[in-house]
């Protein structure tokens, strides 16, 4: 893959590329149809297929977020509908209480792993890496492609733990043992739990794979010209993302295998003291502390994980789309590490009420409540850059903003989680359920979004839909309010979370009709995603075709063709001269100059510290 | 053009693009990372296994009382024979790097030679680690009492007859029992040689869980090591290499097999002698 073009005088912008375009040696290899869509080694299609997986899977994991939705608003009816869906699950139009738990767990790890990690990093990675770096393709193709499929096989492997007798696994996302280390305890820690454990494994290989690759690539790959601090900020996000995954990943590895020998071999990492029907059980010594201490120390760099690269995806929209440079492209970077580096002091945030040391205690709030100076400076220079700019508010641009907006809404939330005090009130309540699908899921979902829908044309080759999209934006964002504002007021109640039902408390009951409030919101939410699943796979076949450059963008991927090549670029590699954010520059010529275009060619506009 | 050169040259040459910054392959890269995250796969095994001794740390037994045998000869020789696997495998590291280093001098047959000897030295390596849980898990001729609570009692030796003497029994956290209350307990409670996942007759069981769990999965380091070790030498045999004009997968190889060797260092620290 090491073909580069170093004897090139080196302007290939976008226009004269197909002047020297046939003395490549790679796009007219002769492809089949199992090599070019199946087992494709080409970062374009692998990125194709994971978003298209991860669309796939969300749609599941909302749906599941349907049903459980009409169980809480409406606790006393019944959905003859269910029976038909979900067979003896909702038997009699009632949904089972065992299977409102798988449908809570499996909701969870859909949306967190396949969803915000495989199909976000997956997607956004494959894609916009080698094209922003300006590399032929990732570093491994046929590792690169194995990710996918490890991918793919995992998702299936979770997908079918849903059909299986007893159910699948419903410890709830995070599998804490005791319940999902003993069959005997719940239905769901069976079978299924196996199965949810297979999963994990081949996605934490398949995330390996991606990972490291990614950060090979972006180290190793990266065109002449392209130092580090002309990066776009989506392939700083893609690389820190990385990072975080190649250093928590192997500790999940840890808890899961460790978890593996509990459920089957009968040793006692996790267990001690048990009792089940009155019989004690032959585990002794261990502790289920010690998986929370493993399993959060994967689990919060993954929030960081799901967020960043919507983060970045979101810095490079927001600045084209203000036709601004990013405010602060440094402190951008900074923050970025900052936060990466404290994802890994703060997972004690999750454990105040295991009766943790309260001096222990005390240092994670510490640690935590530093994630809020990062977070503030990145929030700050999105308003900043927005602040007096030529805003286009494309469809990708309201997802970014919208993403902003949240991350705000969220974070603020975080602070009040963050103190140890107050965490022992709100604890599995409502409140953190509210904060973590705000800040954490719709931001990254809304990051998603924002480039999906600005990246469509250099997937596709065509333009999504503007007014579907507006449609679908405004809906989104609406209805997304609409279910997190008010279920922090259900939290702060008490109402705990993945209770099949509160009726039991009377306090509660003067709280069902913000439940159904929700619920109706998330039901519209959920029927607004088909409008862009419409717009999306619509799109694809009879979309505008998209031009070379739509937005006016600076970076690299916009000077490849339209229609894919193997090896991106037809002619040489074009070389990168300049920061990718030189938007609106004084006396410039127009409102964008891309990375492709020397000093040299712009004396008009060039200051004194520009080179 | 020229001066376009000088004036946009980047300061800095290594990360300034179209380079490899630290002048190394994806591949060799590559393998760093994984090595890395392996690291922290390993260090996570370890910091639960401390903390989980920490906890028990009056009732942990010694490794100096339960690892005593050596093949071949009788009597109680304490750590001598994980010494002895230890030393193989960090020979097998110098054959490797001797063979990283012929691959340097493209000497393909010393290659060939240095990986052989690194095989063996990992299936010797492999092969006393089977011994060693041979041992483990059959345990002492006089095994223990382990009591209702799951208190082991174990028989004394006599110090200069090296007898078992059942009238003394030693409980954890070196207090001890003898005459009576002593044959009550061996009345009472089950007797037990050896060691499983769910108990062991040297104290207690979370013992012999991280043990066969580390020491196991690091095993299945060295054996997929080994494997690949095999591919490798069996390609220096076909002359691969002396096609593809470098001896780069020996060296990726040898990074993976020096990891696994340092895993060893510590596991043995952490494990036998602390």
């Amino acid at each position: 893959m090491e073909v580069r073009d170093n004897t090139h005088s080196g302007h290939a912008v976008a226009h004269d590329v197909h002047d020297h375009g046939h003395d490549d040696h790679h796009h007219d290899h002769h492809q089949t149809f199992i090599t070019k869509y199946i087992f494709s080694t080409d970062h374009k299609m692998i990125s194709k297929q994971f978003l298209v997986t991860a669309i796939i899977m969300a749609f599941l994991a909302m749906g599941m977020s349907m049903i459980f939705r009409l169980q809480l608003a409406w606790p006393d009816e019944t959905f003859p509908f269910l029976e038909s869906m979900i067979g003896k699950w909702g038997k009699d139009g009632k949904l089972d209480s065992g299977f409102y738990l798988a449908l809570v767990t499996i909701h969870g790890t859909i949306m967190v792993f396949m969803v915000l990690t495989g199909g976000l990093s997956g997607t956004f990675s494959n894609l916009l890496i080698p094209l922003q770096v300006g590399a032929r393709d990732m570093a491994s193709g046929l590792l690169n492609m194995l990710s996918f499929w490890f991918f793919a096989a995992s998702s299936l492997v979770m997908f079918g733990s849903l059909f299986i007798e007893a159910g699948p696994a419903s410890g709830g996302w995070t599998v804490y043992p005791p319940l999902s280390a003993l069959p005997q305890a719940i239905p769901g820690s069976g079978l299924g739990m196996t199965l949810w454990l297979v999963s994990m494994v081949l996605f934490i290989v398949s995330a390996l794979l991606g990972g490291i690759n990614y950060v090979a690539t972006v180290i190793n790959l990266r065109t002449k010209g392209m130092s580090m601090t002309r990066l776009p900020l989506t392939v700083w996000a893609f690389l820190i993302t990385a990072i975080l995954g190649i250093l928590s990943f192997p500790v999940l590895v840890a808890a899961a295998l460790l978890l593996v020998f509990d459920r089957s071999m009968g040793t006692s990492f996790y267990l001690s003291d048990i009792f089940i029907g009155g019989v004690p059980l032959d585990h002794t010594g261990g502790s289920p502390i010690l998986y929370q201490h493993l399993f959060w120390f994967l689990g919060h760099p993954e929030v960081y994980i799901v967020l960043l690269p919507a983060l970045g995806l979101a810095s490079e929209v927001i600045s084209t789309m203000a036709r601004k440079p990013i405010f602060g492209y440094k402190a951008m970077i900074g923050s970025m590490l900052v936060i990466a580096f404290l994802s890994f002091i703060v997972w004690g945030h999750h454990m105040f009420v295991t009766g943790m040391n309260p001096f222990l205690g005390s240092v994670f709030v510490f640690t935590t409540l530093l994630v809020a100076i990062p977070s503030a400076v990145k929030v700050f220079n999105y308003i900043a850059t927005l602040w007096k700019a030529n805003i286009v508010l494309s469809p990708a641009m309201l997802f970014a903003i919208g993403l902003v907006s949240f991350f705000i809404t969220g974070g603020l939330t975080g602070i009040i989680l963050g103190d140890s005090a107050l965490d022992i009130n709100l604890h599995d309540t409502y409140f953190v359920v509210a904060h973590f699908h705000i800040v954490m899921g719709s931001s990254a979902i809304f990051g998603m979004f924002a480039g999906v829908y600005h990246w469509f044309p250099r997937m596709y080759g065509r333009m999504m839909n503007k007014s579907l999209g507006y449609l679908h934006f405004w809906i989104t964002i609406i209805c997304v309010y609409g279910v997190f504002f008010p279920m922090h007021f259900i939290g702060l109640a008490g109402v705990p979370r993945r209770y099949y039902a509160n009726t039991a408390y009377e306090g509660f009951d003067q709280l069902i009709n913000i439940n159904e409030l929700i619920s109706v919101f998330a039901i519209i939410a959920g029927v607004a995603q088909v409008i862009f699943a419409f717009n999306f796979f619509y799109s694809i076949y009879r979309g505008r075709k998209a031009p070379q450059n739509p937005w006016n963008s600076n970076t690299l991927e916009w000077t490849a063709p339209v229609e894919h090549v193997h090896g991106n670029w037809p002619g040489p590699i074009p070389e990168v001269h300049r920061w990718p954010y030189d938007y609106s520059k004084p006396n410039a010529k127009e409102d964008f100059i891309p990375q492709t275009v020397p000093y040299s060619q712009t004396p008009e506009s060039n200051r004194p510290g520009d080179f | 053009m020229a001066v376009e050169a000088t004036t946009e040259k980047p300061k800095n040459k290594a990360w300034g693009g179209g380079v490899s910054p630290y002048n190394v392959s994806w591949g060799k890269m590559y393998m760093w990372f994984f090595l890395v995250s392996d690291a922290f796969t390993f260090s996570s095994l370890i910091i639960a296994y401390g903390v989980m001794r920490h906890r028990f740390a009056d009732i942990w037994p010694l490794a100096n009382d339960v690892f005593t045998h050596f093949p071949f000869i009788e009597g109680h020789i304490p750590l001598a024979y994980v010494g002895l696997m230890t030393f193989i495998l960090i020979m097998s590291s110098v054959t490797m790097v001797l063979a990283v280093d012929a691959g340097h001098k493209r000497n393909n047959k010393a290659v060939a030679n240095w990986m052989l000897l690194t095989i063996i030295g990992g299936f010797m390596f492999l092969g006393s680690q089977a011994w060693e849980w041979y041992h483990f898990i059959h345990g002492t001729e006089q095994g223990a009492y382990i009591m209702n609570d799951g208190t082991v009692a174990r028989p004394s030796i006599n110090a200069t007859t090296h007898e078992v003497d059942l009238n003394t029994l030693l409980l954890p956290g070196g207090k001890t029992v003898s005459g009576a209350e002593a044959a009550e307990i061996i009345a009472t409670s089950e007797h037990f040689h050896g060691a499983n996942m769910v108990k062991n007759e040297y104290g207690h069981p979370l013992f012999g869980d991280f043990f066969f769990f580390i020491t196991g999965f690091h095993g299945f380091h060295v054996f997929s090591g080994v494997v690949i070790n095999i591919i490798i030498f069996i390609n220096v045999l076909n002359g691969v290499y002396i096609k593809r004009g470098h001896y780069e997968q020996v060296e990726k190889t040898g990074l993976y097999w020096h990891f696994v060797d340092l895993v060893w260092v510590f596991v043995f620290t952490f494990f036998y002698l602390v």
